[in-house]
């Protein structure tokens, strides 16, 4: 294959992932880094440097929309960016000590399990919850223009919430990718954030999470330009239409989408653990 | 009191989101050009990512990148915008501590500040140690 043929099918497939990573607020690492690694047999160490990259443009240009329109929420994801940037300082001491694998077969699993639990939408009185003394105290509370106007929100269950951050944030330190499927999942199940907000705040923070452990992974000489030319060419294009997509989607239907992704993505995590591989 | 906060929290919102629009279209255009000078030179050679070579030092440290970049390779302007890519978060998280500063909310400047400060512990250390 040519340089000029790959990289236009690289760029394809970035287009896909960064439209499915600002949708579900995942980032484009779940489809990226299989497509590099299994279907264009790039190594291992190279796709991880390109799916690093994407998550930064797909967070950053995602963002840029949602911040705007009033989705994502700062305060939110400023607090509990405390909690993933030292996780994943943890994880990455952490890494040295023990057993990725098993982490990954544990992850998946967990992820599976969760994809069920995050098809179902919120019932009415679930979703009319009185403020957490916490929430109130750290200014969380907000409000976000749902399809049928705008709709406030009490987030709920704060330190819980808190330290499933940490451990999202120690994931992404441990295996490098992942760590927005439980940013998402701590918001949606735990705090009882509404799922868009809860997605698009995933958004916002997977950047900074990914900028973080970015000067290690350029070190170390795994983010090739000509790999990731297309791919933030790719992924910002992608993200860009994921926006316009997610602003109007009824939100049952963006459920079904995530669980769809985080159940491929806890099958990826299945595979690296067994196989040692991706 | 309470429509003054959301009005400023929204102001912030907007200046927020216009930061993070500027950072990721400047990178998009240095990549992009980039990119364009790199498939000039090299886009009808082949490929080959099977095997990891690691980047040669010139692209791997930001002194090198913005030499290689100077020197006109397309690789190095590449290297380059994704510098900038990953500035855009780091530039986001430090305007903030200025943004809830202006709102006098001294609880979120510190969290910010926290932040800022794990970020760069992590970016500037790593660099260091690889």
């Amino acid at each position: 294959m040519t340089v000029l043929e790959f990289s236009l099918l690289v760029w394809a497939g970035s287009v896909a992932a960064g439209f499915l990573g600002a949708l579900t607020g995942l980032g484009g690492g779940v489809v990226l880094v299989p497509m590099l690694s299994l279907l264009l047999g790039v190594d291992i160490r190279y796709a991880i440097g390109a799916s690093l990259v994407s998550v930064i443009a797909t967070s950053s240009g995602a963002a840029a929309a949602y911040v705007r329109e009033g989705f994502s929420n700062i305060r939110i994801g400023m607090f509990l960016e405390v909690a993933t940037t030292l996780g994943a300082l943890a994880g990455a001491t952490l890494a040295v000590h023990i057993s990725t694998r098993a982490i990954s077969i544990v992850f998946g699993l967990v992820l599976i399990g969760s994809a069920f639990l995050s098809r179902r939408p919120r019932t009415k009185s679930e979703r009319e919850t009185p403020p957490d003394p916490f929430a109130s105290r750290l200014r969380l509370n907000g409000s976000f223009p749902d399809v049928d106007g705008i709709r406030n929100y009490n987030v709920q269950r704060v330190p819980l919430g808190w330290t499933l951050m940490f451990g999202a944030g120690t994931l992404s330190g441990l295996l490098g990718i992942g760590s927005g499927a439980m940013k998402v999942l701590a918001m949606d199940q735990a705090m009882r954030i509404p799922f868009k907000v809860s997605t698009t705040t995933s958004n916002f923070m997977i950047g900074v999470t990914a900028a973080a452990s970015a000067g290690v992974y350029l070190a170390r000489g795994y983010i090739d330009p000509g790999l990731a030319m297309p791919v933030v060419l790719g992924v910002l294009a992608g993200s860009l239409l994921g926006t316009r997509v997610l602003v109007k989607a009824e939100t049952k239907w963006l459920r079904r989408v995530f669980s769809m992704v985080i159940v491929v993505l806890g099958i990826e995590m299945l595979y690296k653990g067994l196989s040692g591989r991706i | 009191m309470a429509s003054d906060r959301s009005w400023t929290d929204r102001r912030m919102d907007l200046i927020i989101g216009n930061l993070l629009r500027s950072g990721v279209l400047l990178s998009a255009l240095v990549v992009l050009f980039g990119g364009v000078v790199y498939l000039v030179g090299h886009g009808e050679s082949h490929t080959d990512y099977r095997v990891f070579r690691g980047e040669p030092s010139g692209l791997r440290s930001v002194g090198g990148i913005l030499q290689d970049a100077l020197a006109f390779n397309g690789t190095g302007i590449i290297q380059f915008g994704l510098l900038l890519l990953i500035a855009t978060p780091v530039a986001r998280v430090a305007f903030s501590i200025f943004g809830f500063a202006e709102e006098h909310d001294r609880l979120y400047v510190v969290v910010s500040s926290i932040v800022l400060l794990v970020l760069a512990y992590s970016l500037i250390g790593s660099m260091w140690s690889a």
